[in-house]
């Protein structure tokens, strides 16, 4: 019974990645058989410019999007938290983008981005400010992705916020307003303390998602201008398929994983003290 | 009541427009003449229709194929996540085997993998198969994962015992009762999992574009990037957007049908790890 889905995950997911953890210490074109060299992958990485600017230029997509997201999302949660059908459409309305597909919300966003005739520019017109080349300046580029990053993901944070602050007693609130306590003063010393598990959660989910961003890059950059939005999966993506370094790829993948690992592992910790705190 | 509220009200009302005017720009330029669409300033709105970008755009890309392509892989990956998660969560939950929870742990675990990092092992692994460039390819490696397991498992360990001992008495072997009693009971969490496999595999990218070459064997995503990409400069926006259209309706109406369903497997997911 357990057969099927120990094989297929043990040959498609458990093998892969040790031979791609094989491979970030070999040489291979695809073509010749692959040659052991040790860590020169990774020594090669590290002393590449290009590798530091796709590990910040990632850094810097990802902090920037999870920064704005999940305050936004948190507010948007907050606003939502109560019954009636208003709120139920307004909850669809928000999570919309998280189940439509990257390729096809990039391309209406170049659409909006384009320079001449895109929307963005057109609003900014209309409060006086000049046209931005958005995809095609280094300065713009990747701001405009993580624009579009948070617009897409927005609404998951959201929703996982709502189950949070739906398991916050009604007490909590009666309690603090007998106590005369503001909006503001219930947020900071209820709502936020409750549902600061829920916080931690979505904040380390939202940065996994970010660093993983590939679609929108291939999309509408492809990595440019002047490699200012090349980030680590669509470099690996690259170095294994266009430059067919596959040894300097599997390094790539395991840097990334060394990371998102990381992520969950805090993630994971920390989650069991909070829920033990909890009880 | 009072101010606070229709403060929320405006931040949400401004909220939703932000989330819904790409995807009203969408549409509306899908309707829209040349003309139209690069006129300026900008015109949100297409008049008079112009629904021949449809026709035009399935003329310039086979578009039925692609979309054909895409429900075939996104369908079999779910019935086959279906039956192999839910054979494996019913294996944890109820039977006893050597190993059980180091197995179990190993499939969380590998929750943890992020799929980037397998792509170049095991597009390597297609093609020593040679699977490239075939429905096997896009549909395979999409057949298991540890999520439905965690989910289904979850869902087995809620339900009560009584029912299926019976069916032991009464001579049921193991696949029969699995089968007859625990799938029947199980059907939300399935329609759970089914719901999440098919829009993940709808809309996924990455590998479907590693393992397609030929224009006939591409997904819709895939196809629409190369779409795009083949007219560079002077884009016809117009024909792009009827092919985005359609290949965003069928994941948009199974989350509006399932929409609960869909909800119940994010909580899930946040609530348990």
């Amino acid at each position: 019974m357990l057969l099927p889905s120990l094989l297929g995950v043990g040959i498609f997911t458990l093998i892969p990645v040790l031979a791609s953890f094989g491979l970030s210490f070999a040489q291979w074109n695809l073509l010749s058989p692959p040659k052991w060299v040790g860590l020169a992958n990774y020594a090669a990485l590290m002393s590449e410019p290009l590798f530091w600017k796709v590990l910040g230029n990632t850094f810097v997509y990802a902090f920037s999007v999870v920064l704005f997201e999940v305050p936004i999302a948190l507010a948007l949660a907050i606003a939502l938290n109560q019954q009636g059908w208003v709120v139920k459409i307004f909850r669809t309305v928000f999570f919309l983008p998280v189940v439509t597909s990257m390729i096809a919300i990039a391309l209406v966003w170049n659409w909006i981005y384009d320079p001449q005739y895109g929307l963005l520019n057109a609003a900014l017109g209309a409060i006086g400010i000049k046209p931005i080349a958005w995809l095609f300046t280094t300065d713009w580029a990747l701001p405009a992705l993580i624009v579009m990053g948070i617009w897409k993901n927005v609404g998951y944070s959201m929703v996982i916020f709502l189950a949070g602050l739906q398991n916050i007693p009604d007490e909590l609130y009666e309690a603090a307003s007998l106590d005369g306590a503001n909006p503001w003063q219930q947020f900071l010393n209820v709502t936020l303390p409750m549902v600061s598990p829920t916080l931690f959660f979505v904040t380390t989910m939202s940065t996994i998602t970010a660093f993983q961003i590939f679609d929108s890059v291939y999309m509408m950059t492809q990595g440019g201008p002047e490699n200012s939005t090349n980030v680590a999966v669509y470099w690996l993506y690259q170095n294994a398929f266009e430059f067919f370094q596959v040894g300097r790829a599997s390094a790539m993948a395991y840097v990334l994983f060394a990371i998102i690992l990381t992520l969950t592992l805090i993630q994971w910790s920390l989650r069991k003290k909070w829920v033990a705190l909890e009880s | 009541m009072g101010g606070p509220r229709i403060l929320a009200y405006l931040f949400l009302a401004l909220g939703s427009i932000s989330m819904l005017v790409p995807f009203v720009w969408m549409l509306a330029t899908s309707l829209m003449t040349p003309e139209q669409m690069f006129s300026l300033p900008p015109r949100l709105l297409p008049s008079p229709l112009a629904p021949e970008n449809y026709s035009r755009a399935m003329q310039t890309v086979p578009l039925g194929r692609f979309f054909l392509n895409s429900l075939l892989v996104a369908c079999l990956t779910t019935a086959g996540q279906m039956v192999t998660a839910s054979m494996a969560a019913y294996a944890f939950a109820r039977l006893r085997f050597p190993f059980k929870d180091g197995l179990f742990f190993l499939f969380l675990a590998t929750m943890m993998i992020p799929p980037q990092v397998n792509v170049v092992p095991l597009f390597m692994l297609m093609s020593k198969l040679g699977w490239i460039d075939s429905y096997a390819a896009l549909v395979v490696p999409g057949l298991f994962g540890a999520f439905g397991i965690f989910l289904l498992r979850q869902w087995f360990l809620g339900f009560p015992e009584e029912l299926e001992q019976a069916a032991t008495l009464d001579g049921c072997n193991i696949w029969q009762i699995y089968w007859k009693i625990a799938l029947p009971t199980a059907l939300p969490a399935l329609a759970t999992l089914g719901i999440f496999t098919f829009i993940a595999t709808w809309n996924s990218f990455l590998w479907p574009l590693i393992v397609t070459n030929s224009e006939h064997m591409r997904t819709l995503p895939v196809g629409l990037a190369a779409f795009k990409g083949s007219f560079r400069e002077t884009t016809d926006w117009g024909q792009l957007m009827a092919a985005g259209v359609i290949s965003v309706l069928p994941a948009l109406a199974v989350f509006l049908l399932g929409q609960k369903y869909f909800i119940r497997g994010l909580m899930a997911g946040s609530v348990k790890s």
